[in-house]
């Protein structure tokens, strides 16, 4: 009986409403009319980040904040604004963060810097020592 | 070079041969490094950069019945305000109220915006667990949420008079964050 009556609990279980009951933002889930302008939209969209899931574009975010996000960018392009000042009108607001393709700033410099730095120590190292080496050998094979 | 050792494969080792253990240790003082950041809590927050800058323009439409859409005039009228971010279907929000309450209680205006809300969750939320706002604006399509830079719900921002953002606040409001905010809100005089 108890077993009966805990089968049939959760199948009456509904989920909590946790986001809102609200229709998503007009251009949140429909594409612009002109293609090449959506083409231009779904390109910015893959490089802008979802504040809600962070390791989310908002392109591949379900949450309501990044439908907004995505209405924002569609009908701004639809308005004539070009990627980088849509872009430039986030960072304005919430920092480089928000942008998903990591760029080069002020603070994000040594990320690009550092590897280059170290390819160099160890291209270095190893043509001086592997130079020494050949040298050496030949000078063994003449003897 | 006195300190200096050459190997069996000619190669030079300057100061010593103690030398070849710095890319380890190197290494080692790396890994402890990412060991020790990876148990880290992760800071989720996104920083506003809209703070000392001023509100952007908006005008709402009324969230509700009985209190008045929010707009940017109604922050440039010399008072310093509260702007709360929120929504009748954040359980967050729900445990600031007590504390907007409170805030509200000592004199301070809180103008609300309501994000992706109805009219009568609006009202159903405001009837269960009060309502401290003076207006409230609805933000159906996160607009204004995304004008000043905020990420979630619920969110608040200390106004001065002159409609500049002073400060932000991310994450309900607990008893212990009430008097940080009302010095807020005197440093905004």
């Amino acid at each position: 009986m108890n077993r009966l009556i805990a089968l049939i609990m959760a199948l009456i279980a509904a989920p909590l409403l946790a986001q809102s009951a609200v229709p998503p933002a007009p251009y949140a889930y429909t594409q612009l009319a002109d293609p090449a302008q959506e083409a231009q939209a779904a390109d910015l969209m893959l490089t802008l980040r979802c504040l809600k899931c962070q390791s989310q574009s908002i392109a591949d975010s379900d949450a309501p904040m990044a439908g907004d996000m995505r209405h924002q960018v569609r009908v701004r392009i639809e308005r004539g604004e070009s990627p980088d000042q849509i872009r430039a009108w986030l960072v304005e607001r919430y920092g480089d963060y928000v942008s998903y393709e990591p760029t080069v700033s002020a603070t994000t410099w040594p990320l690009f810097a550092i590897p280059a730095l170290l390819f160099a120590i160890a291209a270095l190292v190893l043509l001086r020592r592997l130079g020494r080496k050949r040298s050496m050998g030949s000078e063994g094979s003449a003897a | 070079m006195s300190d200096a050792v050459t190997d069996s494969d000619g190669f030079t080792y300057f100061g010593g041969k103690l030398f070849v253990w710095v890319p380890v240790a190197l290494f080692i003082g790396f890994a402890i490094l990412a060991a020790f950041m990876l148990t880290q809590p992760k800071d989720e927050f996104v920083q506003s950069q809209m703070v000392g800058k001023p509100l952007p323009e908006f005008e709402l439409r009324p969230a509700t019945q009985d209190r008045p859409g929010a707009s940017t005039a109604n922050f440039r009228d010399g008072k310093p305000k509260l702007l709360n971010v929120w929504a009748s279907w954040c359980l967050p929000c729900i445990a600031e109220a007590p504390q907007l309450e409170e805030l509200q209680a000592s004199g301070v205006e809180i103008i609300g915006i309501a994000i992706r809300d109805r009219p009568a969750d609006v009202a159903g939320f405001l009837g269960r667990y009060g309502n401290p706002y003076s207006r409230i604006g609805a933000d159906d399509l996160s607009e204004v949420q995304l004008e000043i830079g905020s990420s979630g719900v619920p969110e608040t921002f200390v106004i001065d008079g002159q409609g500049i953002i002073r400060h932000q606040h991310i994450g309900d409001i607990r008893e212990s964050d009430v008097p940080m905010l009302l010095e807020k809100l005197r440093e905004a005089q």
